[in-house]
């Protein structure tokens, strides 16, 4: 029997939005306290993630959202067949209006056309909600909040890309990806998480690169090429001496995040989602089972 | 590290003294603006803000406000990207005799020659910091454009107290932001 309550429903996106908004997944807080330890004593570095680990706990304990940039609110939502795809997409609106007016969301919803900030963060195309049916008596919602500085410093490659000595192969990845952190510098809140998408269409290839910042940072990758792959790039990035916010030091990148899909003999895409390290991602499981 | 406590209004004999790398304990009255704001000041000359901005500073932020008991509280207020508003910035720091720039991420050429010859800073806050920042908020003053522009774009007055910021540009040509630029340039070339 199918026991879908909007209210309750409603109550529990907001408060998923509630958390996403204003509390660091813990192992990001851990990667950053790691990275702290790594700064020089008395460097900018060390000030700057001294100043990121008080709003980290200054944010939960308040509950106040850690960034005002609240982004484009994402929710990737795994859904029984039982549900209406339409009223779980009306919940979720509802929710994105009231977290709204709470003030864990800014109102980030600018039409293109006219330049009128809509107040709620509803808007076309926002939220962006997508769906995918599984057998499971429930629904999975996972939530993303990924701010502006970042997604506009984020960037999609296709190789050969004039400019750019990549072939088109892992080693061409790797090349992209320096590429794309050495122009982000720190413009996008470093240090921050690469999700990488090889392979695909524009579309496909982009998506690919923005799931994988829903990965923990100590997943391991299932491909043991796209495993060293990402080593590589960790550990090179931060040779480059961005730093946190770009102003120098040792963290430039906490983690990377490589995902592939097959590609067209034509194209081959590389897509670089960079995440700022208020790295936003929450999920709950709402049961349909009833209480 | 050693922080330099500052009021504003600030006097140019201060603002030459700072160098990139020092860090700052700012206090005083500042306007946040964003794309919008720095388009609508540049329109013609806001004389309802002029007096407000001479020596002070601009902060590019889009703050999250909440009204409570018919008061503006600032929820959370870190720094937007500058360089968005690199095509009006030296324009706005001659125009209106701006002390001090305050965002994230520096600015280009055009702005760092104004900050020399019209004497002013760019400070770094900590992007993301949102919530740390928005408690050296000590009382919001006034708002203009909010109507126009919605909250993130409108130009919102606020009182700070101590707000921590590091000088990433300074009033002598020096930039942080390049040097940093410069010596990854280089690693990367020479891997």
């Amino acid at each position: 029997m199918c026991s879908f309550q909007e209210d309750i429903f409603i109550a529990e996106m907001l408060e998923l939005i509630r958390q996403a908004s204003t509390e660091l997944p813990e192992d990001v807080e851990k990667a950053l306290k790691l990275a702290l330890k790594k700064e020089e004593e008395n460097s900018v570095a060390q000030y700057v993630l001294e100043m990121i680990s008080e709003n980290i706990q200054r944010a939960r304990k308040t509950s106040r959202p850690l960034c005002q940039d609240t982004g484009l609110p994402a929710f990737y939502i795994s859904y029984n067949q039982s549900v209406s795809t339409r009223l779980i997409r009306s919940c979720v609106k509802k929710a994105v209006v009231q977290a709204s007016e709470k003030a864990y969301l800014r109102p980030n919803a600018v039409s293109s056309i006219s330049g009128k900030n809509s107040g709620n963060n509803l808007g076309s195309g926002i939220p962006y909600i997508e769906f995918e049916e599984w057998s499971k008596h429930g629904i999975l919602v996972k939530c993303m909040l990924k701010g502006g500085g970042c997604e506009n410093v984020s960037s999609q490659y296709a190789i050969p890309s004039p400019g750019l000595e990549a072939d088109r192969d892992l080693d061409g990845v790797y090349t992209c990806v320096m590429d794309a952190v050495q122009k982000a510098q720190g413009k996008g809140c470093a240090p921050g998480i690469l999700g990488i998408g090889i392979g695909g269409d524009r579309i496909i290839s982009m998506q690919t690169a923005k799931k994988q910042l829903f990965r923990t940072l100590d997943d391991v990758n299932e491909d043991p090429l796209l495993v060293k792959l990402e080593e590589r790039l960790l550990k090179d990035a931060n040779k480059l001496g961005i730093g946190p916010m770009g102003l120098g030091g040792k963290t430039t990148v906490l983690a990377v995040k490589v995902g592939a899909s097959h590609r067209i003999p034509a194209s081959f895409f590389v897509s670089i989602s960079y995440m700022c390290w208020v790295c936003r991602r929450k999920e709950m499981y709402y049961s349909l089972d009833g209480p | 590290m050693s922080k330099i406590s500052l009021t504003l209004p600030l006097t140019n004999e201060e603002i030459r003294r700072l160098k990139i790398g020092d860090t700052v304990l700012l206090s005083g009255i500042i306007v946040t603006a964003r794309d919008m704001a720095h388009s609508w000041l540049l329109e013609e000359k806001r004389e309802e803000l002029s007096e407000l901005l001479r020596n002070s500073a601009i902060y590019h932020c889009g703050p999250i406000m909440l009204k409570e008991e018919g008061k503006w509280i600032c929820k959370a207020a870190g720094p937007t990207t500058s360089i968005r508003e690199e095509a009006y910035m030296a324009e706005i720091l001659q125009e209106y005799g701006i002390s001090a720039v305050i965002g994230k991420g520096g600015m280009g050429e055009r702005t760092a020659k104004a900050l020399q010859e019209f004497s002013a800073v760019y400070l770094s806050a900590v992007g993301g910091a949102a919530v740390l920042l928005a408690d050296h908020i000590e009382s919001v003053e006034a708002v203009y454009q909010l109507e126009e522009f919605g909250v993130p774009e409108a130009l919102w007055v606020l009182k700070i107290k101590a707000m921590p910021l590091i000088v990433s540009m300074d009033s002598h040509g020096n930039s942080l932001h390049k040097n940093v630029l410069e010596k990854s340039c280089f690693v990367l070339n020479n891997k």
